[in-house]
């Protein structure tokens, strides 16, 4: 088994709080994962929003947010394990995430010990 | 002739209800080293009680007849002990016998000895089969055949299974006087799992014994209740788990018919359903809600609150809770009730598609869900899952079922 970092993305900050019914399908979806025993880490949200989100960059410059200049912005992670990165990404397509134009990046993770 | 009927009805009866507290308080005062002494006492005085019954007569208060028996039976244990007291403190420097104190069985005296005695038995080093065992023995009173009968199990692999975890539990130096913050903390998790074990057991039991069942269901409240009713141990986890119970519980007269077949959650007649049992459910679930911890147990508990509501959006309540409950622990079982939660709220082919995501599984329950879901989309398979179902399941109860199922199903074509 390898392990993913399953990292979600959007594109637009209105879609940062979900409707119930995305909501419900998040759930599911993670509910689904964990029901395969092939959940590792259920992660964590990232707050995109101004005030929790900062960048710092060489010389002392911090901007506020990502989300300024990049068009999609983090939102958030989970860590699944599978066979292979093919199945992760079958399992990263189940995401409803994609309804609202977002994206999922998905990287084996390398465990530093 | 009425006294002997009596006699034989009330004996059993009594012996099971009183061995466990008799043993725990004794054993309070011998230790823990030497449970085997409490034991025999506590033996010895029901031997005496049935001798001594079947010909006078049962006493007014056969309670504090038993209760006074065996302090004299201590009495005299001590006495004998006390000539040889330095041959022992010589050869067990840790044997401190407290014989100043007279033994005494007052209510509070029993329930702190029981609750002392429960977290001496929930040891985690012991696997959860013998745990089971164990706490059925010391904390409950059943006999070896008794729990074998409720493991269906044979006398000898329990007894050997007990054996062990006796051994464990003596050799544990666990000390019952005062329990402390610490014993507490570091056990109170083994000791919540082991009457959760304990319950289902008894509720998802493989003997078709309606009674056995009841029994065990009982006895796990029982000594949940010892543990909310003590501030050191009445935490939201055991509240919750004590809901659980209680809403368990409320169904159990629905679920099997009078010869112990299973009848499934969709047939049952809700009619049936305990609502004295339902209403202490729910005041358990509210104690456990301190808005700081969400347990499994909280969140099982609120999955059987909703099993017992009649509202129309329960199945959507269920499937979002079984999501958090597989979050927070994966099990096979949760998994596929989950499913069933699924099939509920978005019907049998979705339910179907969410299964095939899964391992197959080798057990009864993952043929009779699938079952259960092509019944009405493809009766074949419906069928040869049903029989699958059957070879694999341990219970005749539930095998009965299963054929019921394919006979329906076969009239259906």
């Amino acid at each position: 088994m390898k392990e993913f970092a399953l990292i979600f993305r959007l594109n637009d900050i209105s879609n940062f709080k979900p409707s119930p019914k995305q909501m419900e399908e998040r759930m599911n979806w993670l509910g689904s994962i964990a029901a395969q025993n092939k959940l590792v880490d259920k992660g964590n949200t990232l707050l995109p929003i101004p005030g929790s989100a900062k960048t710092v960059k060489p010389n002392n410059v911090v901007t506020d947010g990502p989300y300024t200049e990049i068009k999609e912005f983090i939102t958030g992670y989970i860590v699944i394990k599978t066979e292979s990165i093919d199945e992760a990404v079958e399992i990263a397509k189940g995401n409803p995430i994609f309804e609202v134009g977002g994206s999922i990046e998905v990287r084996e993770v390398l465990k530093r010990d | 002739m009425k006294n002997l009927q009596l006699h034989n009805e009330l004996v059993p009866h009594l012996f099971r209800q009183e061995y466990a507290k008799m043993t725990a308080v004794l054993c309070r005062h011998f230790g823990l080293r030497h449970i085997e002494i409490a034991e025999d006492i506590t033996s010895d005085t029901f031997l005496k009680a049935s001798e001594h019954w079947a010909i006078n007569g049962v006493p007014e208060n056969p309670t504090a007849w038993l209760y006074t028996v065996a302090k004299n039976k201590a009495k005299d244990y001590f006495k004998h002990i006390s000539i040889v007291e330095t041959h022992i403190e010589n050869h067990f420097p840790c044997y401190e016998p407290d014989y100043l104190n007279e033994i005494e069985f007052s209510n509070q005296l029993i329930s702190d000895s029981q609750l002392a005695m429960i977290f001496a038995v929930c040891n985690p080093a012991n696997s959860n089969e013998s745990q089971i065992a164990l706490a059925l023995q010391i904390l409950c009173g059943f006999s070896v055949e008794e729990i074998a009968n409720a493991f269906l199990s044979k006398r000898e692999a329990i007894k050997k299974r007990l054996q062990r975890a006796r051994n464990n539990l003596r050799d544990s130096g666990f000390q019952l006087k005062i329990l402390s913050k610490q014993q507490i903390q570091s056990r109170q998790h083994t000791v919540l799992k082991t009457l959760y074990l304990l319950f289902n057991e008894g509720y998802f039991s493989k003997s078709s014994n309606n009674f056995i069942r009841k029994e065990l269901c009982s006895e796990a409240i029982r000594l949940n209740l010892l543990l909310t009713g003590n501030s050191l141990t009445n935490t939201a986890e055991a509240n919750a788990l004590l809901a659980l119970m209680c809403f368990q519980s409320s169904r159990i007269e629905a679920r099997t018919n009078e010869n112990g077949e299973v009848i499934l959650f969709d047939e049952q007649d809700k009619n049936l359903w305990d609502t004295s049992l339902i209403e202490r459910g729910n005041y358990y679930l509210v104690n456990a809600t301190n808005g700081k911890e969400t347990s499994k147990y909280h969140l099982e508990a609120a999955i059987a609150y909703w099993h017992t509501t009649k509202k129309n959006d329960k199945w959507k309540n269920i499937l979002k809770l079984y999501n958090q409950l597989v979050l927070i622990e994966y099990s096979p079982i949760t998994s596929l009730n989950r499913v069933f939660a699924m099939a509920k709220v978005y019907g049998n082919a979705k339910a179907i598609a969410e299964v095939e995501k899964l391992k197959p599984m080798d057990v009864s329950y993952y043929h009779s869900l699938l079952g259960y879901l092509y019944e009405k989309i493809e009766v074949e398979k419906s069928i040869s899952h049903y029989k699958l179902a059957i070879s694999l399941s341990h219970s005749e109860s539930e095998k009965l079922s299963f054929k019921k199922k394919i006979k329906q199903l076969n009239g259906d074509k």
